[in-house]
């Protein structure tokens, strides 16, 4: 008897070791696609190293962590002074090129002005009892949030590992990012 | 002020802004057990947002309620699981 038979319904119906065959090829799909478990992810791109730019990726990254996110944050050229442990607490906030800032550009390129503005940003994080970048740094880590140096920046400008905080990952490039980035459900680059 | 809840702990963050209230919400839920009730006390404002927004998309707590009163916002969560 041919299998292939269109008239014989008996011979449309899978066989049980069919279905068996079929189940398991399902289960093996399934298992491809789902992770090893649900848990979100995001993935955070810092380039910028001035005082205003430190704060984003890091209030994400830490409030992600808050939510239970799974968070990497790859820190690439000036993003890098963000985990270096001395450099972070001294961060500095540009005079110019924003037209929002109470001193006009002219007067903003003098020198000495950057620390102006800087000391006047500082001052204002202080009073409103802003948590600084070091504090945001340390509490992001306590919470699992993996910071990750770029090693191309950190040769580049000739850092040393050391000089970052306790738990920053090192030796990692922009593949290790891109990964990131694919598996996660959040991607931003700041 | 009394509450209404039988709460196991206090998190005090009164004078922290964001993203502190939420993030020290969160470790603070993480030390109770399944159950318990932690009472959050802030005076940021965005607290009621966010704490509202941070327990709808966390799994595991449940917001029970909001207070807002003499200068300080009162939250009340639940850790479920």
């Amino acid at each position: 008897m041919s299998t292939d038979t269109p008239d014989s319904s008996a011979d449309e119906l899978p066989s049980r070791a069919e279905l068996a065959a079929r189940v398991e090829e399902l289960e093996q799909s399934l298992a491809e696609v789902s992770p090893d478990d649900d848990t979100k992810k995001m993935s955070i791109i810092a380039t910028k190293g001035t005082l205003d730019m430190a704060y984003p990726p890091l209030i994400l990254a830490s409030t992600a962590a808050a939510f239970g996110y799974e968070v990497t944050v790859f820190h690439t050229f000036w993003g890098l002074e963000i985990l270096h442990e001395e450099h972070s607490k001294n961060l500095k906030l540009s005079s110019v090129g924003n037209p929002n800032m109470p001193v006009p550009n002219v007067v903003g390129a003098l020198p000495g002005m950057d620390r102006v503005t800087t000391k006047m940003m500082e001052r204002r994080i202080d009073d409103n009892d802003t948590a600084t970048i070091e504090e945001l740094v340390e509490t992001s880590l306590e919470m699992g949030v993996e910071f990750q140096a770029c090693q191309m920046t950190i040769d580049l400008l000739e850092y040393d590992e050391d000089e970052f905080y306790d738990g920053v990952t090192t030796g990692v490039g922009a593949a290790t990012a891109l990964q990131d980035m694919a598996d996660a459900d959040i991607q931003l680059l700041v | 002020m009394t509450s209404e809840f039988n709460t196991a702990e206090t998190l005090d963050v009164k004078g922290a802004s964001c993203p502190m209230p939420v993030v020290k919400t969160k470790s603070a839920i993480d030390d109770l057990d399944a159950g318990e009730i932690l009472e959050v006390l802030a005076t940021d404002p965005g607290s009621m947002s966010d704490i509202d927004g941070w327990a709808a998309g966390t799994e595991g707590v449940e917001l029970l309620g909001q207070k807002e009163g003499d200068d300080v916002y009162r939250h009340y969560v639940r850790r479920t699981e």
